[in-house]
């Protein structure tokens, strides 16, 4: 455990692992949502802190994984033409689409801006009014706010040159398809901090009772981590299921109220496609009638785009928690950050990319047994 | 995309009729959007996520949030500038375990430090 001792509280945080160790009674499976998290947790080598039984399956939580292909390709199209400066956080910009990525579409010209806020967008969206100013926004509800306000700032604003490229994602609706799938073996969550710092945890009382899961709002650092993963697996061993906070720092139950009220005044619930996933029913949010003139997808109509994932990603397995980033055949071999195949590979916050930035292949043994079960 | 950074409110100005603050990051200083955190005045703490803080936090807990996320990395990535983005992105990584965590980690990689490793059991 001598990695983590390179951060503050390192015998605490053995302490912790210790307290696992000893309450732990038989295997446990534990899905942290949040793709920060699953960073952090391989970063700090967390797993390999806990008793062997204990298997921590990463999740979904990462949303440029999870924007579906043939959004990207839609967005790699408007960025293209000409009049379009196209917005976008840094973490897209390697995120492949069919036949480029961002990257490639402002080498051959295009006008992509990587900003910091959305506000930044709106902001270039008033300074060049004979362009087209398109904001792509993509992410849970941590980020959600933001774009609602970018939005709103528009209109308000009357700007008529910026809209907005948008593909909001909601994690209670995952946390109920993961869990109505047959092949789930998910038994408790850790719920993204962040998540909750906006939108409170009064959505999860529900979906621990119908589906008897423990559910722990847990932060991004070692301790807070392991602190979530103690919490789980106690009431797992005690049989019990309902939702902790052990993020009281930064969360409440109730959330940032102001932000829940602008996202309801901009935003309505949607049915969404996840990549590697599928449809999930109001799974996420768009513009509602109010904003939709500043839907890019109403502005830009774009149509005969060519759609094909990689044969060879194994990402929507990855994504589902079915597979572990290594087993996949590609990973390390056609997949490199550099190279990337699927999204999964690209972005901070996906399981590929925690994996190989932080060298964890599998051993011949390990090799041998996934090639077992998953061949 | 989901990290929220702590950050010290250094300065509160009203743009148009969105109030936006000046947040300190370790040294980094952005121009943040405060509508959501009302109750925020300058010296707080806020934890900010892509230009927007979201909630206060204590001095004690800010300051070591920072210095962990520092070490993480995570700051360079979440507070970079435009040119920094594209260079990251140009730059992407190819070897496995640049910043030899991996070790720490307990596995070694192949002696050539191309992508593919091995358990170092």
């Amino acid at each position: 455990m001598k990695y983590l001792t390179e951060f503050r509280n390192g015998e605490i945080a053995q302490r912790m692992a210790r307290e696992i160790h000893q309450v732990v009674t038989r295997p446990w499976k534990i899905m942290e949502i949040c793709g920060g998290q699953t960073h952090s947790i391989i970063r700090n080598g967390i797993d390999q802190m806990l008793p062997p039984g204990i298997e921590m399956i990463h999740g979904p939580g990462c949303p440029v994984c999870v924007t579906p292909l043939a959004l990207i390709d839609k967005a790699l199209a408007i960025a293209a033409q000409p009049g379009v400066i196209f917005c976008s956080f840094g973490d897209m910009l390697r995120v492949p689409g069919t036949d480029a990525d961002l990257f490639q579409i402002k080498g051959r010209g295009g006008d992509v801006r990587i900003v910091y806020s959305p506000l930044d967008a709106v902001e270039l969206a008033v300074k060049n009014p004979d362009k087209q100013v398109v904001f792509f926004g993509v992410g849970f509800e941590t980020t959600a706010p933001a774009n609602a306000m970018s939005v709103h700032l528009a209109k308000r604003r009357g700007l008529k040159n910026f809209s907005l490229l948008v593909s909001h994602v909601l994690v209670p609706p995952a946390i109920e398809a993961i869990m109505s799938s047959p092949e789930n073996r998910v038994q408790a969550f850790l719920a993204a901090g962040h998540v909750c710092s906006v939108m409170g945890y009064w959505e999860y009382p529900p979906l621990a009772d119908k589906f008897e899961i423990p559910i722990i709002v847990t932060g991004f650092e070692p301790l807070d981590l392991l602190d979530g993963i103690r919490r789980a697996v106690i009431q797992l061993e005690k049989g019990e299921h309902h939702v902790e906070n052990a993020y009281e720092r930064i969360v409440t139950y109730a959330g940032n109220l102001e932000a829940q009220r602008l996202l309801a005044d901009v935003f309505e619930p949607t049915d969404r496609a996840w990549r590697g996933i599928g449809v999930i029913p109001k799974s996420g949010w768009r513009l509602n009638d109010k904003y939709r003139d500043f839907d890019a997808e109403e502005r830009f109509q774009i149509s005969g785009i060519h759609t094909e994932e990689s044969p060879l990603c194994k990402a929507g397995d990855v994504l589902r928690g079915a597979i572990k980033p290594a087993e996949c055949p590609a990973f390390g071999n056609e997949c490199t950050p550099r190279h990337p195949l699927g999204a999964t590979m690209v972005s901070s916050e996906g399981a590929c990319a925690a994996y190989f930035n932080y060298g964890r292949f599998l051993s011949a043994e390990e090799l041998a047994s996934a090639g077992a079960t998953h061949a | 995309m989901c990290l929220a950074i702590p950050g010290r409110v250094e300065q509160i100005t009203t743009d148009g009729d969105v109030r936006m603050g000046r947040v300190n990051f370790g040294g980094v200083v952005k121009s943040v959007c405060l509508d959501y955190v009302p109750e925020v005045v300058v010296g707080d703490y806020t934890i900010v996520h892509v230009g927007f803080a979201l909630s206060k936090i204590d001095e004690q807990s800010a300051l070591e949030t920072l210095d962990l996320f520092r070490k993480m990395g995570a700051l360079d990535e979440e507070l970079a500038t435009e040119e920094e983005a594209f260079a990251r992105a140009s730059n992407a990584r190819q070897s496995a375990c640049p910043d030899g965590s991996c070790e720490l980690t307990g596995k070694s990689l192949r002696s050539d430090g191309s992508a593919k490793g091995e358990s170092g059991k």
